[in-house]
């Protein structure tokens, strides 16, 4: 029998990505920080042809079933016209959506009708559950290359980088649409997740015990509850800087563009300065990798996150 | 009443005497508090059913108020009247208006889902706040919140091209909110950027402003979802009772075609 770790090394050499409107927008240097690094790892990415939004925090909020159809409508892609086993967001907000459709259209026939209504009415092929996976950029590098794999890939180590792992909400809540989680040695856990930390480890960085790796940012309100928004966040980054850490690790772009803006915020508002950088776990893995930090977008980042590296010797 | 029932225990609501003397006995101070006693008869039995008529509230009935959603929830931690396990309590048991008296806050949720992971129950109290907060702005006790203009329009660029330009976004919510673009701490991270943003990116983000990204193979999908959006609208309305909405309504469907 073959080792199942192995049958995913294979099964994520080359994935359907999906990248959502934020990549294409304030989180461009996420988008090209995963390419980049999928490059460096021999991953291959496949953009789903003419995606659609997943409706992020918003469109649920009008109607759930609206969500569920259109994170349908790019799995229905995936499935039919791309024959593609898997599904790879690097977005939380995409990567949440599509799991919870996932779980709606498996367990729920409301959902199976409505899906199926507004599938044929737009013209294409209802997406049925179970026909494709969905998972997150850390599961694809996490079960794709392994630490193992990462740590001789390595060309300049994290080494002497203090990173406190941010994951934010929806990558592990609610916790019955990730029923892959919470399983053992190898999954990751809904209360603490580690895959983040697992891999930054793996690139030499000293990940730190981080208590808020899955408090709220306040993503939702970021715009319509400043105030509510800035004190969530200003909370995350005085506890990362307390906890020892010189950078916070990123792995969803609300979250990142949530604490670069509230960062700016809290200082301007509040009065409230905190020095923490923030960057993209996929920056952090690229600038391990020996990719230059131009091609990782670091540049773009609103917090300047080459000082710190420089000030480590590491870029 | 247990405890859950605070609103007995209001200041308003508490009495104490420094002097007074019953039947001969000094029962001054803080010991002899009392609660005033308290009638309620305007009690709404139908608001349970209202709110479950809503979507995410369908649940609510399996609440045995333990407290887990309050207790966990990010919002309550700012804010202490923020309290869903108390909500839940006011819907269940049709005091609507108790429930009220929280009206401007209630939308304030931010959706972490740290109710829903810990609920014993599976209410989905985040679920419950979102058909909480939509039941306000229906029966018209709360003008549509900051947070249901930008879904709306949020939706509405979703449901009109497939995806959502961050800049557009920000401008039009802005502007239905009646706030300035110039805003001290927006301009200080614009400088930041511009710092180091090369000319391309800059390109690249004006032509993403003139030329909005749009899905192919949209245009049916758009009329699909606009109708939906219309349709639920209407259910949601006759479920609480309501008429029609007024012609040029504030809905998502709406805001799609402005």
């Amino acid at each position: 029998m073959s080792d199942p770790k192995d049958d995913l090394k294979a099964r994520y050499r080359k994935v359907a990505y999906y990248p959502g409107c934020a990549l294409e927008g304030t989180a461009h240097a996420y988008d090209v920080s995963t390419r980049a690094v999928g490059e460096a790892l021999g991953l291959a990415l496949e953009e789903v042809p003419d995606w659609n939004c997943c409706g992020a925090m918003e469109v649920k909020n009008v109607d759930p079933k609206l969500q569920t159809y259109l994170s349908s409508r790019v799995l229905s892609i995936a499935a039919h016209e791309m024959k593609a086993d898997v599904v790879m967001s690097p977005c939380n907000g995409c990567y949440h959506n599509l799991k919870k459709a996932e779980y709606d259209l498996a367990h729920d026939e409301a959902s199976r009708a409505t899906v199926s209504r507004l599938s044929g009415k737009s013209g294409h092929a209802p997406y049925e559950a179970g026909e494709v996976e969905s998972i997150h950029a850390l599961d694809w590098i996490k079960h794709g290359i392994g630490e193992e794999g990462l740590r001789s890939r390595v060309k300049k180590s994290l080494s002497g980088l203090k990173i406190a792992n941010y994951y934010g909400c929806m990558y592990t809540r609610p916790r019955h649409i990730f029923p892959e989680k919470d399983k053992g040695p190898g999954s990751d856990s809904t209360l603490k997740p580690h895959f983040m930390d697992d891999l930054l480890d793996a690139a030499g960085a000293q990940s730190v015990e981080f208590a808020l790796k899955t408090a709220c940012c306040g993503g939702a309100h970021t715009l319509s509850d400043s105030d509510t928004s800035t004190k969530l966040v200003l909370n995350i980054l005085r506890a990362a800087e307390a906890s020892g850490a010189d950078v916070i690790a990123t792995e969803c772009p609300t979250c990142h563009s949530g604490l670069e803006m509230h960062q700016v915020r809290a200082e301007k508002v509040f009065g409230e300065k905190t020095n923490v950088k923030i960057l993209y776990f996929t920056q952090l893995l690229g600038i391990a990798l020996g990719v230059g930090p131009r091609k990782l977008g670091v540049h773009e980042n609103v917090s300047d996150g080459m000082a710190a590296l420089a000030e480590k010797g590491i870029a | 009443m247990a405890i859950h029932e605070q609103s007995l225990i209001r200041p308003e609501n508490v009495r104490k005497h420094d002097r007074l003397v019953l039947d001969g006995i000094d029962v001054s101070g803080h010991w002899s508090t009392f609660i005033e006693p308290r009638v309620v008869t305007d009690y709404n039995e139908r608001l349970q059913d209202e709110i479950a008529a809503l979507p995410g509230g369908e649940h609510i009935h399996r609440c045995w108020q333990c407290g887990s959603c309050t207790n966990a929830c990010t919002v309550n931690a700012l804010n202490p009247d923020f309290n869903p396990r108390f909500w839940i309590y006011l819907i269940r048991t049709g005091m609507e208006s108790e429930l009220l008296r929280d009206k401007d806050i209630i939308w304030q949720c931010v959706s972490c889902n740290k109710c829903t992971y810990a609920c014993p129950r599976d209410v989905f109290p985040e679920g419950v706040m979102k058909a909480t907060a939509h039941w306000l702005e229906l029966k018209g006790h709360t003008p549509p919140s900051p947070s249901t203009l930008f879904d709306q329009e949020f939706t509405g660029q979703v449901i009109e091209t497939g995806r959502i330009e961050e800049g557009r976004i920000l401008r039009r919510f802005f502007a239905r909110t009646g706030q300035a673009l110039k805003q001290d701490w927006l301009i200080e991270m614009a400088r930041r950027v511009a710092r180091r943003m090369p000319v391309k990116l800059a390109f690249a983000m004006g032509k993403a402003t003139l030329f909005r990204p749009r899905t192919r193979r949209w245009a049916k999908a758009r009329t699909a979802l606009t109708d939906y959006v219309h349709e639920r609208e209407s259910e949601h309305r006759k479920a609480l009772g309501l008429g029609e909405p007024k012609a040029g309504g504030t809905g998502a469907a709406d805001a799609a075609r402005h």
